[in-house]
């Protein structure tokens, strides 16, 4: 029944000297919420961002939807969703305006965006908001009608860069069971985050150091092999042995 | 056959499909420019002001100019001339000149504004050669009278000429040979319609869809554009389609102003003027295109354009200064701005009303440099983003 979605094979990418993501090589199974964490700088967006056809690897194989990101590109970014770190809506395209242009951009058919269209903003409750400009809307909506458009033409695979930035405790839960919802459609979820609580919410996490995965596994497995609370503690010990950082 | 029927279909469908993902885009470019009403009233109502603006800093009239007549030959024809000229409400005679350093002394004095200069044997030559020369020399500290003052003195000569011509029946060529005095490029008047021309294309073009390019890296939604199947060259593409519409439309009004407020001439080709405007808005479109690959924030791509294309449009071109008293350093440079030759043909094709080979120069040059930055910008463009 597991079906791979994800699989990387010493996945690396190199900037001059530096080696933004190193070897890395794991799997990600269909229908699971991988969680990706790291410290700022630690090659997480890089990461993401060859898994998403944005940025060729240098060495190493990845495969998305079982297309491969070095050569099957276009096949890759049909296949997937992406939310960016920023707001990665139109501020100044109405709601339904944002959800119908993503909607053709995917090559959905006319009739399918608008029954989809009806369907989406009833389930977030928005549909007053059709005809409302999005800038109009607070963060937490926006963030919500985001996530929404990124799995709209019901990719097998959504990436989610930090989708829950600067957005409150209790908006972030209403983030969450979007994404439970999403991954119980089936749809893998594949999200960076700086939020620890968050990380407990995951199937699965790793955690980046320095360009390389330190730990990869369940929450639970993670807070027992590192004799740990709460995954707080198993970041804190793990990111202590970083070298490097932004700040 | 029936597969290469349903091979022909399925194509079609292709086709049809990215011409639907492209026009949902360009759809959604459009509502960025109308959504956004303060920007779009500058962009399509500057043109205007700038145009009426110069065209009441115009004066019209011409009424009584005192003239200086400088006749070597002093034969029936100048002599006609003269009194043609005299008996225009336009000009008045007011003094005759016995050499040639007179002219200069006259002018200095401010006694009169243009002086018309026959060479000997003017009737003779006329005759003889069919062909004789006037020196009409004009002083050019006020350029849009100079150019109205030889420009009517020139068409009571060309009447004259061919009253000749009907009374001979032979053709004869009076030259009048225009010479205007400290401003040889007559700077302002017809020159500025050129030039205005030119720098609300390189507003708009250029200034216009480098930002509205950058604005998307900055907020965040070209990466999701990235990340999606639309390929590069149509979020590119669809782009441009707006701002050439601004584009075309602020041109018609601009020339439609200019040819009936302002009654500039539009001497030369229409199909040629709208030829080498488009060449000239896709070279602005490319520049553009390589600002929003270099600059990552809005107004970093605003200040580039601003800075490295306006200013040299306005202050290089020869828009304002004449590139001719440019030193030799500003003259070499002001061959890369792309405005400079844009606004040379305009001017040999609306003022002087010249056939288009004599703009394929300018043409070839800015065709030359749409491909340069084309070229450039599009492999910089990839090469950033994936």
């Amino acid at each position: 029944m597991n079906e791979t979605v994800i699989h990387t094979e010493k996945l690396t990418k190199k900037f001059g000297n530096f080696t933004a993501v190193d070897n890395i090589s794991f799997s990600v199974e269909k229908g699971e919420i991988f969680g990706f964490l790291g410290a700022n700088g630690a090659g997480k967006t890089t990461a993401m961002r060859m898994l998403c056809g944005l940025s060729y690897p240098s060495s190493g194989k990845g495969f998305v939807a079982g297309y491969d990101i070095s050569k099957q590109q276009e096949a890759v970014k049909k296949s997937i969703g992406y939310m960016s770190q920023k707001f990665s809506l139109y501020e100044d395209l109405k709601v339904w305006e944002n959800i119908r242009l993503f909607g053709g951009i995917y090559g959905m058919k006319e009739k399918t965006i608008e029954t989809k269209t009806a369907q989406t903003l009833e389930e977030l409750g928005f549909a007053k908001e059709r005809n409302t400009l999005v800038k109009e809307l607070p963060l937490g909506w926006k963030q919500k009608l985001a996530f929404s458009v990124s799995i709209f033409h019901e990719p097998k695979i959504v990436f989610l860069d930090e989708p829950t930035g600067g957005v409150d405790p209790a908006t972030r839960r209403q983030f969450w069971e979007l994404i439970y919802q999403a991954a119980n459609r089936g749809i893998t979820v594949f999200v960076t985050t700086h939020y620890m609580d968050e990380a407990e919410y995951c199937n699965r996490i790793s955690i980046m150091v320095d360009g390389k995965i330190e730990a990869l596994d369940t929450p639970k497995n993670l807070r027992h092999r590192f004799n740990a609370k709460n995954m707080d503690e198993v970041f804190q010990q793990l990111a202590r042995k970083a070298k490097r950082s932004d700040n | 056959m029936k597969f290469s029927n349903n091979w022909h279909e399925k194509q079609n469908a292709l086709i049809i499909d990215i011409m639907k993902q492209f026009l949902s885009f360009v759809k959604k470019e459009f509502y960025h420019i109308f959504r956004d009403k303060r920007t779009m009233l500058i962009l399509l109502g500057m043109p205007i002001v700038q145009i009426i603006i110069f065209g009441f800093a115009i004066t019209t009239e011409l009424k009584n100019t005192e003239i200086a007549v400088f006749d070597l030959s002093k034969d029936i024809s100048t002599q006609r001339i003269i009194e043609q000229l005299e008996a225009s409400e336009y000009f008045t005679v007011s003094q005759v000149l016995n050499s040639s350093d007179d002219i200069e002394q006259v002018f200095r004095q401010g006694k009169v504004n243009m002086v018309v200069a026959f060479g000997e044997n003017f009737n003779n030559n006329l005759l003889h050669t069919g062909e004789a020369s006037i020196q009409l020399i004009a002083d050019a500290t006020d350029p849009n009278q100079s150019l109205m003052q030889t420009g009517y003195a020139t068409n009571i000569i060309t009447s004259y000429q061919q009253e000749l011509m009907r009374e001979h029946n032979v053709p004869f060529r009076i030259v009048p040979e225009v010479k205007m005095l400290y401003n040889p490029q007559l700077k302002g008047a017809y020159n500025f319609v050129p030039g205005v021309m030119g720098l609300i294309l390189m507003l708009i073009c250029a200034m216009m869809t480098s930002i509205a390019i950058v604005r998307e890296k900055e907020m965040g939604t070209m990466e999701v554009l990235l990340a999606s199947p639309i390929k590069p060259i149509y979020i590119i593409l669809a782009k441009a389609v707006p701002y050439f519409t601004l584009s075309v439309v602020n041109l018609t009004s601009i020339l439609l102003l200019s040819y009936f407020v302002l009654k500039v001439p539009v001497a030369g080709s229409l199909f040629w003027l709208a030829a080498i405007s488009f060449i000239f808005i896709a070279v602005a479109l490319s520049l553009g295109l390589f600002v929003s690959t270099i600059a990552n924030t809005q107004v970093t791509a605003m200040l580039i354009s601003g800075m490295g294309f306006m200013m040299p449009v306005m202050l290089l071109s020869g828009m304002i200064y004449p590139i001719e008293s440019m030193p030799e350093v500003l003259q070499w440079i002001s061959n890369i701005i792309p405005a400079k030759w844009y606004i040379d043909a305009i001017k040999k094709l609306m003022i002087q009303g010249v056939g288009v080979e004599f703009i394929l120069k300018d043409m070839a040059i800015l065709l030359s440099m749409f491909i340069l930055l084309i070229t450039i910008s599009l492999k910089k463009f990839k090469v950033r983003l994936v």
